[in-house]
C-alpha cells in the first residue's frame, strides 16, 4: 500500500501542475476570507456551531430516536445501517422492490463511502452523478479528489478530451461554457429517462423529522422531484436539534466552502410528495465508535465544507488521491485512521502541524491537535516505522544526558565541516535533496557562553 | 530589582546558531534583565512528541521543569519550543503547581519583550527590506500575532517592534502566514511537500522584495535558508533576535 510521502513526490513531481492545483484551491481559500470578512460575528457564528454539534454528538441516540419519530410521522420510510454492506442492501432493496433500474444521484460523499455505485451496477443498476464534477470523475472512472470541488484537480483541456471520447463534443474543445452545456444536455437525458432518486443529507433537523440538502446545480431537486422515489443517505452525525439551528450552518457551510453567502439551492425536504416514497438512510459505520472516544469525538461535528482542504498547504501540493481516502485533507486523515489505523497510519503525518485548519474549521474542530493524538496512538499501537520509533529513542537518551549531548554536538561540529559534498549529500539525507545544510560553527552557545559571559 | 530570566535555548540553536543565543542574550541584557543560563538545558522534546513518541518525553519534560522552575521568567528565541512547553507537558504532570506556574512564566522571546517588558520601540537603524516569516506554532499556538483564518482585530507586536527600527521596511506578503513546510521530522519524511512549500514561501519573499528574511522561529529559518542557499537566492537570513540586536 504506498503511503502519503510516496504518492505526494509522485505528485509534487509535475511541479507545474502541483502549482496549478495550489494556486486553484488557495483561490478558494481567499474567497472563503473575502466571504468571512462580511460577517462581524463570524468567530461568534463558529462558536455556536461548535457548541450545537458536540451537543448534536453527545446527545446523539436520543436525537436521532426523535428524528425517526419525526420523520416517520411525515410518512418518510426510517432506516438503520450499521455499515456500507448494510446501507447498499438497504438501499438495493428499496431499489428491487420498486423495480428501478436507472438512478440518478447527487452528490452524496457517503455512498462514496459505501461504494454504492459499484454495488448497484454489479446488481444491474444504472448511477449516474449529477453533480458536473462527480460525474466528471465518474466519466474517468475515478473516485472525487476534493470534498465539495470533486474534479478540482482536473484541467478544462483534459475534461474537453473526456467528453471528446464519452459524449462526443468536439475534439480539442476547452470552452467551459460549451462543454458544460455539453454536460448539461447529458445530464438532462439521464434525469428523464430514470426512475429514482438518491441524494445525500446536508442537515438532518431531530426536531421536525426534516431534512435539508445543499447544491449549486438544482440537480438534488431535479433528480427528486421528476422521480416518485427519494432516498436520501445520511451519516448519522449529519443531525442538528433544531430547526433553528439551520440558519447557523447554512451560513457557515457555504461560505467556507466556496465563499458563496450560501448556496444557490437549499432544498428542504418533510415528507414525501402525493403519491410518492421518501426514505432515509441512517448509517453509522464507526460514527458511534468515534462518539464514544474523548480525544477524537469533537471530529463528528464536521458539516463537509471542506475549507481544511483549501487551507491545508500539504493537501494543496500532494493533491486528494495522495491520501487514497474517501475524505482526504486534514479532516480526512483525522477520520480514516478511525476506519484502519494501519492503512491509513501515514496520514496523520501528512502535516507540517501549521494548525490553519484549526482556525479554518467553521465547527472549530481541533484538527492539528487531533492528529497530533493520532501520531501518539499510532505508535501505541505498534504501527510506527522502526526507524523512527529508534532514531527518537536514541535522540532521547541523549537528550536526557547533557554531557552526551554535549560530546555528540562537539563531535559533529568538527567532523561535519571536513566531510566531502558526496558523503554529506547523498540519498539518505533526505534533508540535502533540495537544501542545503546549516553551517556548523566552531563553538556551540554554551561554549561561547562559558568563555565570554559566565567569567566575567 | 532586575528579573531572574532563565535562558531557554533549544538545543539546535545552541548547535547550529549560536549567534542567535547570544542576540537574545544581548537584548534581553540591554534591557535590565538579569540573564543565567543553565548548563544542564538541553532539548524540549518536540521531535519527540511530534512523532508521537510521547513516552520519551516524559523524562525530558521532569528535567526541564527541574532546571527552570526557579526563575523569575523562562524565555526562548524560538515559538515552536515554548508552545511544547507550554502546551504539551500536562500530559506528564497531573496537578504540580510547579508545572502550573512554569507555563504562566514561560515565554516566546519577543512575547516577553513585548508583553513582560513593555518594550514597543527599539532605537537604532537597520535600513532594509525585511520579510517577517509568522511561523505558525508562534502564530495559531501562541496566539503571537492574528491568523488570517480568524476576524478579529489585526494584532502583531514583533512585527511592531521590527517596524518601529530606523530603516526598517517590513515587506507585504501575497500569503501573509502559510506554512513554510519546515513542521520539525515532517522536512524529512515528506521532503517533497516540505520543499516545495519552502520554495513557494521563498518566492513569495523574493516577490515582495524582501531583502533579510526574518522569523521568531529559526527552525523556519534553518529550512527556507536551506534552499535559498541551494539556489543561491539573494536574501540574507537573520534570526529576530539578531536584528534586535544589531539595532540597540
Ligand atoms: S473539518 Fe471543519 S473545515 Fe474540514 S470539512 Fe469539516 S467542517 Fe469543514
Amino acid at each position: 500500500m504506498p503511503a502519503h510521502p510516496k504518492l505526494a513526490t509522485e505528485f509534487v513531481k509535475n511541479k507545474e501542475r502541483a502549482h496549478w492545483h495550489d494556486q486553484s484551491l488557495w483561490f478558494v481559500r481567499s474567497k472563503r476570507d473575502a466571504a468571512s470578512q462580511q460577517i462581524p460575528e463570524w468567530e461568534l457564528l463558529r462558536e455556536q456551531a461548535s457548541k450545537i454539534k458536540s451537543y448534536t454528538v453527545s446527545h446523539l441516540p436520543d436525537l436521532l430516536e426523535d428524528f425517526e419519530k419525526n420523520a416517520t410521522a411525515k410518512g418518510v420510510h426510517v432506516h438503520w445501517a450499521r455499515d456500507a454492506k448494510e446501507h447498499n442492501e438497504i438501499v438495493h432493496g428499496i431499489l428491487k422492490q420498486h423495480e428501478v433500474t436507472k438512478v440518478v444521484k447527487s452528490k452524496s460523499m457517503l455512498t462514496e463511502e459505501c461504494h454504492l455505485n459499484p454495488y448497484l451496477e454489479r446488481h444491474g443498476i444504472e448511477v449516474i452523478d449529477t453533480d458536473l464534477g462527480e460525474r466528471i470523475v465518474q466519466l474517468q472512472n475515478k473516485p472525487p479528489s476534493h470534498l465539495v470541488m470533486p474534479a478540482i484537480h482536473i484541467k478544462k483541456e483534459e475534461i474537453g478530451e473526456l467528453f471528446h471520447e464519452k459524449l462526443g463534443t468536439e475534439k480539442g474543445a476547452t470552452d467551459p461554457q460549451y462543454l458544460t452545456e455539453a454536460a448539461r444536455q447529458h445530464l438532462r437525458q439521464k434525469f428523464i429517462g430514470a426512475e429514482a432518486g438518491i441524494t445525500g443529507v446536508n442537515f438532518a433537523i431531530a426536531e421536525t423529522g426534516g431534512f435539508v440538502v445543499c447544491t449549486n446545480e438544482g440537480n438534488a431537486d431535479l433528480g427528486t422531484s421528476l422521480n416518485k422515489l427519494h432516498i436520501a443517505c445520511m451519516g448519522i452525525e449529519k443531525l442538528i436539534p433544531r430547526a433553528n439551528d439551520l440558519s447557523v450552518f447554512l451560513r457557515l457551510l457555504a461560505r467556507s466552502a466556496t465563499g458563496q453567502p450560501i448556496t444557490t439551492y437549499s432544498s428542504h425536504f418533510h415528507g414525501p410528495a402525493p403519491r410518492a416514497e421518501m426514505h432515509v438512510v441512517l448509517l453509522d459505520n464507526g460514527r458511534s465508535e468515534i462518539s464514544g472516544s474523548d480525544e477524537f469525538r469533537r471530529s463528528l461535528n464536521c458539516i463537509r465544507c471542506a475549507a481544511c482542504m483549501n487551507t491545508c498547504p500539504v493537501y494543496r501540493r500532494s493533491g486528494g488521491y495522495s491520501y487514497e481516502a474517501t475524505v482526504p485533507g486534514p479532516i480526512g486523515s483525522t477520520l480514516s485512521p478511525s476506519k484502519d489505523a494501519k492503512k491509513y497510519s501515514s496520514l496523520p503525518f501528512a502535516c507540517s502541524l501549521c494548525g490553519s485548519c484549526t482556525d479554518v474549521c467553521p465547527v472549530k474542530i481541533d484538527l492539528h491537535h487531533q492528529l497530533l493524538t493520532w501520531r501518539k496512538e499510532i505508535r501505541v499501537r505498534g504501527l510506527l516505522p522502526f526507524s523512527k520509533r529508534i532514531s527518537m529513542k536514541m535522540m532521547g537518551w541523549m537528550m536526557q544526558a547533557p554531557r552526551l549531548y554535549r560530546f555528540v554536538g562537539k563531535c559533529a561540529r568538527a567532523i561535519v565541516p571536513r566531510l566531502p559534498r558526496f558523503l554529506l549529500y547523498n540519498r539518505f539525507n533526505a534533508w540535502g535533496k533540495q537544501r542545503e545544510l546549516p553551517d556548523f560553527p566552531k563553538q556551540s552557545f554554551r561554549e561561547w557562553m562559558k568563555k565570554n559571559h559566565d567569567n566575567k | 530589582m532586575a528579573p531572574k530570566v532563565g535562558l531557554f535555548i533549544p538545543c539546535y540553536i545552541d548547535q547550529l546558531y549560536p549567534q542567535v543565543g547570544i542576540a537574545t542574550l544581548k537584548t534581553l541584557e540591554h534591557f535590565g534583565c538579569d540573564v543565567e543560563y543553565p548548563e544542564s538545558q538541553t532539548c524540549c522534546g518536540q521531535p519527540m512528541a511530534n512523532t508521537g513518541c510521547t513516552n520519551d518525553v516524559g523524562p525530558l519534560a521532569k528535567r526541564f521543569l527541574d532546571i527552570f522552575k526557579s526563575y523569575d521568567a523562562v524565555v526562548c528565541p524560538s515559538g515552536s519550543c515554548v508552545s511544547m512547553v507550554k502546551h504539551h507537558y500536562d500530559e506528564y504532570f497531573t496537578d504540580n503547581p510547579e508545572y502550573e506556574a512554569l507555563k504562566a512564566k514561560t515565554f516566546e522571546f519577543c512575547e516577553y519583550l513585548t508583553n513582560v517588558l513593555g518594550i514597543d520601540k527599539l532605537a537604532g537603524r537597520f535600513p532594509h527590506k525585511v520579510g517577517l516569516h509568522q511561523s505558525c506554532h508562534g502564530l495559531r499556538e501562541l496566539r503571537l500575532a492574528s491568523a488570517s483564518e480568524l476576524r478579529i482585530e489585526p494584532f502583531g507586536p514583533a512585527r511592531a517592534l521590527l517596524e518601529s527600527i530606523d530603516g526598517v521596511e517590513v515587506t507585504t506578503l501575497k500569503r501573509p502566514d502559510e506554512c513554510c513546510g519546515f513542521g520539525g521530522t515532517f522536512a524529512v519524511a515528506e521532503e517533497a511537500v516540505s520543499c516545495m512549500m519552502g520554495e513557494d514561501r521563498v518566492s513569495d519573499h523574493e516577490q515582495a522584495g524582501t531583502e533579510v528574511l526574518t522569523a521568531l522561529d529559526m527552525s523556519c529559518l534553518m529550512h527556507m535558508s536551506g534552499i535559498i542557499r541551494r539556489q543561491q537566492k539573494p536574501i540574507r537570513v537573520m534570526h529576530i533576535s539578531e536584528i534586535f540586536a544589531e539595532s540597540l
